[in-house]
This record gives C-alpha cells, structure tokens and sequence, in this order.
C-alpha cells in the first residue's frame, strides 16, 4: 500500500539533511584530499611514484603490515579463548567474560595505552615488581618499541574481534557436538575437528576486521611505539603535520583507503554483514 | 541453553585473556595514588594530590567542560542527523536503501586516519571562509565529531526501526495521518530506548575521540582526550592516572546499570 504522492515526497526529504551534510563534510572534503595527492607540490603523478620508491615509505608499509599481521593472529586467538567461555559457559561464566570483553571495549583508547605504559614502562608495574625478585637488575624495554605496540593493539582489537567469533559460536548446532562426544571423541578432538571448523566463517570476518583496523591504527602505535616504531597512520600525520608534505600524506591517504576496500570487498565475498555483528 | 560446556583448559586460556584485557585498566589505580610528580608506583605513603589538581588546574577543568559541550552539541546533531534519515528510508523504502544506508556508513568503515586527513582539508578550507567554524574551533570539532559519530546512531535507529511493527505504521496512515504525524506520534515514540541510546553512544565516542580530533586542533579547541594526549606524549603527568581511574569508574557504573536495564526491558 502506498501513500499519497506527497506523503511519499515528505519521508523521502526526510531522508536529505543527512545525506546533504555527509556530501558537505565529507565526500567533496575527501575528493580534495585525492586532488591534493595529485597536485601538491607539482601536478601529476609524483607522490604516487615516490610511494613505490621511497625507502623509508616502503619501510612503513612492510613494518605496518608484519604488526597487523601479528596483532591479528594474537588478537583472533585470545579472542577465540574467551569467546568460547562468554558463548558457552554456565551462567556465571558468562557475565564475567561478558563483564571483561564489554568494560575495556568502552573505555578510551587513551586510557588504555597510557594503562599499558603504567604497566611496561621502565619504572612500571612490571619492571618493578621483576626486579623487586632479583628476577632482572636492569630494567627490561617493554614499551617503545614494537612489542609495545603489539601489546596494547592486541589489547584494544581483542574486544572487536570477539563479537564475529560470538555470533558463529551462537548459530552452530550444538547436537553436532554431542553427537561427536557421544560417538567417543576426546575434548581435545572434538574441538579442533568439530568445533572450529564449524566457526570458520566467523574466525575470518574477526580475521579480516582486525586486520583492517590495526592497519589504520593511530594512537596506539604512537603513544607505545614512542616514535620507534611508526605505522602508516603515524606517517601521514608526520608528513601533513612536521615535514609539511600535504601530496604524499594525501597520497599515503588514497592508497590506504584503496587497500582497505579492497579488503572489505574480499570480507563481503566470504561473510555476510550480518555475521559480523 | 547450551548443554556443552567449555572444559578446563578453554577456562584456564580464557582466564589469561581476560586478566590481560583488565591489566592495564587495574594498573592506573596504584599509579594514581602516587605522592610523586613522576609516573612511578607508590612506595608507602598515598596521596590524592593528583585527583585534587584535576580540579584545581584550569587546564583540565576547561578541557573538560569543551569535551562536554562538544560532546552534546555533536550528540545532538547526529542523532537528528541519524533519526530524520532513518525514518525516511524505514518509511520511504527507497529501492536504493542499500546503497544510501552503505554511504551514510562511511565514516566507520574508512580508517580513521583517512577520515582526519579528510576533515582537516574541510576545516582548513572553510577557516578561509569564516573564523568560527573552521579548524581549531570547537564547533569545527563538533561537526567533525558529528560525521564520525552519525553512522553508528544511524546504525542503532535503524535497528531499533526494524524491530517495529509496520501494521501500526500502517493503520496510523490509513486513518489519515500525515508524514509528520505517523514519524513523531507513531514511531518515535516506539524507539525511545533506539533513540536515546545513539544520543549516548555519539557522545561517548566524541567525549573519548581522539584520532580525528589531533588533526583538527592545535592551541585553541584542546579537548580532553586531546590534553591527555599531551601529556602522555611529553613528561607523563600522573594526574591522567587519576583521570583514568575516575572514566573507568563511571564507565563500570554506566555498563553495570545499563545491564540491569536491558534486563528488566527483556523481562517484561
């Protein structure tokens, strides 16, 4: 059934100052960005060519991806643990887990780095305590290099990697196990033959999605890496904000954001939306 | 209810990862408590000095004060934003629903760092224009703030939306109400809880945004997570420790009463 022709126009508009203001403030801005990798300082394809020649670029891209590598198998393996206790644990088990997966997903990115430098840091909790034990007279560097950002990355993207992995944990059929157990397979078995290859689907969307997001990743890195171990999202803000270099953070801009959607389209073929959520 | 159980070993893994995802947060407590100037665990005696200079230096208390003014100024316009658009697709149902839904969702999917690079050109060319609304201006803050926030409350409306009986909306029209009528007698008030919960997730994430926020301020709009990220980058100030412990707490406590919530709307 269909309204008047003017009811129909009035939800449509309903639908416009949204749309007008994403236009405004963020589609034509990002049209600027990719102008100004093409333009700045020189018109033409300069900064796309200094991305694929420059040594200290192509060092940021490699370190980027072997962290987002890391982090994401750290990540989606704690994730994997504890999502298993919050999906399938008794009563109890669960709001814990629920209470430790939802209490730091709320709680500032900066409020957990900085929690991470109070830990790891030279005078930190850690050191401290080892070497309070005699365990180590000089105080080990845990922070400030890479270790540190892949900690406190792991640490910000578990959360989010937790909540494709619940969703496929959720819809298994749960028969399937008991059968297997029934027919005499050990735990151990039946989780690593049945239990995990019935999750597939959701190890790749949290795979996927945690990739995508440490390879943006700002804050973190730059707080726990201390300048020692910069990712992309460090650098284009170094070359917009400290070597005033606007074409080639645009351009660093335009190739991320390419890469990422290429990505997403890959985690669209495999997943459904709505398994992510 | 599942029957199969998570055995001895998931348990002991699953412990380790949820002492290491509540490490950090437990660690500022001590760290906070500190009589020191310095980022150092307390030896014997505690003190509250850093809690007290949260209140008694104006740096913080004015950052605090511009978070909060941009953070409800940005929840406001976003969720307006997020509501009239979602009422629109959830009555309209354009044949290019999708396709809308899949641009409005931009600004979450993009890395973040795209969307600063992307906000600062914004800022910097309209500053051209007028001076109180460009980069470093705290509504320049709030509009930028608004863009990153607006997919997620449209996200929560339109999930609330989907959860409603489309026969109400139905008989509403059929016994003549207009578009104004149906949207604010109707619907609305049947996603109250949708509603109000994107208003409070769009100020949540602009009270605690940061990544786009760095691009966009310098000296005028120092926000707090931006003042935070000032201090953490130079001399560690242990007044963030103190900081820190007080947004967790508030956070536990919103968490904990938005649980028992959830549960007695389930409930009844």
């Amino acid at each position: 059934m269909r309204g008047t022709l003017s009811d129909r126009t009035g939800a449509a508009l309903l639908m416009a100052p949204l749309l007008l203001f994403l236009i405004l403030a963020y589609a034509w801005p990002f049209l600027g960005v990719v102008k100004w990798s093409f333009t700045l300082p020189t018109p033409g394809l300069g900064q796309y060519h200094a991305l694929l020649t420059d040594e200290l670029v192509q060092s940021v891209f490699i370190r980027t991806l072997r962290i987002a590598a890391i982090v994401t198998v750290v990540s989606v393996t704690a994730a994997y643990a504890i999502t298993v206790v919050w999906v399938r644990g008794s009563p109890v088990q669960r709001v814990l887990a629920e209470f430790c997966i939802l209490v730091p997903f709320w709680i500032s990115v900066l409020t957990r780095a900085f929690g991470w430098v109070a830990l790891l840091s030279n005078r930190g909790l850690v050191n401290t305590w080892l070497q309070s034990i005699g365990f180590i007279s000089e105080p080990l560097t845990l922070v400030r290099n890479e270790f540190g950002v892949i900690v406190g990355m792991s640490h910000f993207l578990i959360p989010f990697a937790v909540f494709p992995l619940a969703s496929a944990m959720r819809s298994l059929d749960e028969r399937v196990l008991l059968a297997a157990r029934g027919l005499g397979s050990s735990r151990m078995r039946t989780f690593w033959t049945v239990f995990v290859p019935m999750t597939r689907s959701g190890i790749i969307g949290s795979a996927l999605i945690t990739f995508v997001f440490s390879l943006g990743f700002f804050v973190t890195p730059a707080i726990l890496g201390g300048g020692r171990s910069v990712m992309i999202a460090e650098l284009i803000y170094l070359r917009i904000f400290q070597s005033p270099d606007w074409g080639l953070g645009a351009a660093i801009s335009v190739v991320l954001v390419v890469f990422v959607g290429a990505l997403m389209a890959l985690l669209f073929r495999y997943v459904k939306p709505k398994q992510l959520v | 209810m599942p029957t199969y159980r998570p055995g001895p070993v998931s348990l002991i893994l699953a412990v380790l990862v949820a002492l290491f995802l509540l490490m950090p947060l437990l660690a500022v407590i001590p760290v906070s408590l500190t009589p020191s100037r310095m980022l150092t665990m307390p030896t014997g005696e505690l003190s509250l000095r850093h809690y007290r200079s949260l209140i008694e230096d104006p740096r913080w208390l004015d950052s605090i004060l511009l978070s909060l003014r941009i953070g409800i100024v940005s929840s406001i316009l976003s969720t307006a934003l997020a509501l009239t658009f979602s009422l629109g697709v959830w009555m309209f149902q354009p044949r290019f629903a999708a396709a809308l839904i899949g641009f409005v969702l931009l600004p979450m999917v993009v890395p973040p760092v795209v969307s600063a690079v992307t906000l600062y050109f914004l800022l910097t060319s309209v500053s051209g224009l007028t001076s109180s609304f460009g980069y470093d201006t705290w509504l320049g803050v709030a509009m930028a703030h608004s863009v990153m926030t607006v997919p997620f409350a449209t996200v929560l409306i339109l999930v609330s939306l989907s959860q409603l009986d489309r026969r109400i909306d139905l008989a509403a029209r059929g016994l003549g109400a207009t578009v104004w009528e149906r949207a604010t007698r109707v619907i609305m008030p049947n996603i109250k809880f949708g509603i109000v919960t994107a208003a409070l997730l769009s100020f949540v994430l602009s009270w605690e945004e940061i990544g786009v926020t760095l691009f966009i301020t310098s000296v005028n709009a120092i926000t707090l997570p931006r003042l935070m990220w000032m201090g953490l980058r130079d001399n560690i100030d242990p007044a963030i420790a103190a900081l820190s412990v007080i947004l967790i707490i508030i956070t536990v406590l919103v968490l904990v009463v938005r649980s028992v919530v959830t549960r007695q709307r389930a409930a009844r």
